[in-house]
């Protein structure tokens, strides 16, 4: 049993999960049972294995640069398509669940 | 026109000859999923303003004569985690339920400049993760074979409509199989291509490093179609492959014969429904007469693939989540005090059971002290998992292996059991993990006529391969 009640409250405060209490007990059986499967992972010897983060290194990486060069091909010009004006003001509120018409509106913060 | 067996070319060429007209199609389906889609649920969303405007502007262009572009009139459907510009995705979740967003998905924008006609957004699993479309905020989806089971997922909607003749085509998503399962549920192609062959601007993000968009089609000429159309670098995916795309269709017609065929006993061994064994034996004796050569092969890391995936898919998908948090777009919670009562009860109040999970479990291997354990370990057991595929390749051309262990489920049977869930996937997760491509093609039903599907993995940018196999299959099984 590797995950306890008290796991399961951080890591939801962590992700900004309000669990109910219901919902907090499924989720220490939940991830107990599938964190115990995942332990076979420790069967494999990866001491000399380099780490994997993605797949597109592998066909665009430029071995022969140094640095950010190696990454060229994720690039592109800064102005793509000429000069356009971005998204408009309104367009980019259109989904705002309350604003004031310039700004996106939300509770106060407070310090805990 | 018989919308049940209509392929894009039949549709293409009568819109083209003005044997019918693109709006005369776009209704044809309208009235079918009207018909029909109470019982499947296959879409979420219809587009028919959007849908009548495109087919009328390709209906003049067809009454002047003029040349139609390669989709013209072809009504398809688009899974409901790819955006489309003034037109609702939800990504199967309540925090998205009113979302209208601002720009169009790169691969929707391309098969609409190529002419084709979006019918509307498919149903799918939340956030594109489940496998079964049980996980959709909205309602399940059923398997137009038999409705007392699923479609599979997450592409659950995509693949259903397509096989119920409700669209033609239908774009999905992959990130664990999400594409080829369905598929092989439903009875249709899928395809999965290369990671980067595919532009992911305008594709909810869940996991980035494994997410792909690709289509569902009735024939593997129509999803080598729509790949040709879809695919290519795009300036707005840093991670898009600036690789030419290759005429997969006229590919198709190239001779299959001394292709080496690989099956690797990893992918028949133990949990492997007896119908699906006996379904894809004959499928590779037949794809044997053909020409090809049969190579054993051993791809000895596949155990760990299922244990790899939900560490980097759930890693990635805590991260990518973590924008719905109530402030810009989307559900947010009311009656709340203060900002971090918003952020937390809005999530809690929208998304489902399932993204909860993942996002604790993702959360949980990338906190402090479990990363070095977990995420880092997964990676480099994806390393592992990579490096058994490049060996493979260096012996065959294409992997052959069944799509899924069982046939399509009945709904409800894994949705208490997470973890039995997440084993459907064992034979299409290590695909995206090395970010090779995919395809599932029918290859034969059970005694309770369900479908069985048959995939075929292929090297990266390769799709032409494994398009060409499935091709060649697909003609020696209807003759």
């Amino acid at each position: 049993m590797k995950v306890s009640e008290k796991d399961v409250a951080y890591v939801a405060d962590l992700a900004n999960l309000e669990l109910s209490a219901e919902e907090r007990t499924r989720m220490v059986r939940d991830l107990n049972s599938i964190l115990d499967y995942i332990e076979r992972l420790n069967e494999l010897d990866t001491d000399k294995v380099p780490p994997m983060a993605q797949v597109s290194d592998r066909y665009g990486v430029d071995e022969s640069k140094q640095g950010s060069e190696r990454f060229a091909y994720a690039t592109r010009p800064d102005i793509h398509n000429g000069l356009r004006k971005s998204l408009p003001h309104a367009e980019a509120l259109g989904n705002a669940p309350d604003s004031d018409g310039t700004f996106f509106e939300v509770p106060k913060v407070i310090e805990r | 026109m018989d919308l049940s067996t209509l392929t894009i070319d039949e549709a293409r060429a009568a819109v083209a000859e003005r044997r019918t007209t693109a709006r005369s199609l776009a209704e044809s389906c309208y009235a079918r999923i009207q018909k029909e889609d109470s019982q499947i649920g296959a879409f979420l969303t219809l587009s028919k303003e959007r849908a009548l405007e495109a087919a009328d502007r390709i209906d003049r262009l067809a009454a002047e004569g003029k040349p139609l572009p390669p989709l013209a009139g072809v009504p398809v459907g688009i899974k409901d985690v790819m955006v489309t510009r003034g037109l609702r995705t939800t990504a199967g979740s309540k925090i998205l339920g009113n979302y209208i967003p601002p720009h169009d998905c790169t691969a929707v924008s391309r098969l609409e400049a190529a002419g084709a006609v979006v019918l509307g957004k498919m149903n799918c699993d939340e956030f594109a993760m489940g496998s079964s479309n049980e996980n959709s905020a909205f309602h399940v989806v059923r398997n137009p074979h038999d409705t007392s089971r699923v479609p599979g997922g997450s592409s659950g909607g995509s693949a259903a409509a397509v096989a119920a003749g409700m669209a033609v085509a239908t774009l999905g998503s992959d990130t664990g199989g999400s594409i080829r399962q369905p598929a092989s549920f439903c009875g249709v192609v899928g395809v999965t291509p290369t990671y980067g062959r595919v532009s992911r601007y305008g594709l909810i993000a869940f996991a980035s490093s494994l997410d792909h968009i690709g289509p569902l089609t009735k024939t593997v000429r129509d999803s080598a179609l729509v790949l040709r159309t879809i695919a290519g670098r795009d300036p707005m995916d840093a991670t898009s492959a600036d690789v030419p795309v290759p005429d997969y269709v006229a590919e198709l017609e190239v001779p299959v014969t001394g292709l080496k065929i690989g099956i690797a006993k990893e992918y028949f061994g133990e949990g492997l429904d007896d119908e699906v064994r006996k379904a894809v034996e004959e499928a590779i004796q037949t794809i044997a007469r053909l020409g090809c050569e049969v190579v054993p092969i051993s791809l000895p890391h596949t155990e760990y693939a299922i244990p790899t995936y939900y560490i980097v898919a759930t890693a990635e998908a805590s991260s990518n989540l973590a924008r719905f948090d109530g402030v810009r777009y989307g559900y947010r919670a009311k009656n709340v005090r203060a900002l971090a009562e918003m952020y937390r009860r809005s999530r809690d109040e929208a998304f489902g059971a399932e993204v909860k999970r993942r996002i604790m479990l993702g959360t949980y291997v990338l906190s402090a002290g479990y990363y070095d354990a977990y995420y880092l370990k997964a990676q480099k057991v994806r390393t592992l998992l990579t490096r058994d595929f490049d060996e493979a390749f260096k012996k065959v051309d294409a992997i052959v292996t069944p799509t899924s262990p069982t046939p399509a489920f009945k709904i409800g049977e894994k949705a208490n059991d997470p973890l039995a869930m997440y084993l459907a996937d064992i034979y299409t997760v290590t695909a995206d993990l090395a970010g090779i491509p995919g395809i599932s093609v029918p290859c034969g039903q059970t005694q309770s006529k369900l479908p069985i599907g048959l995939q075929i993995l292929g090297r990266h940018f390769n799709e032409a391969t494994i398009l060409r196999i499935g091709h060649a299959y697909e003609r020696a099984r209807v003759n």
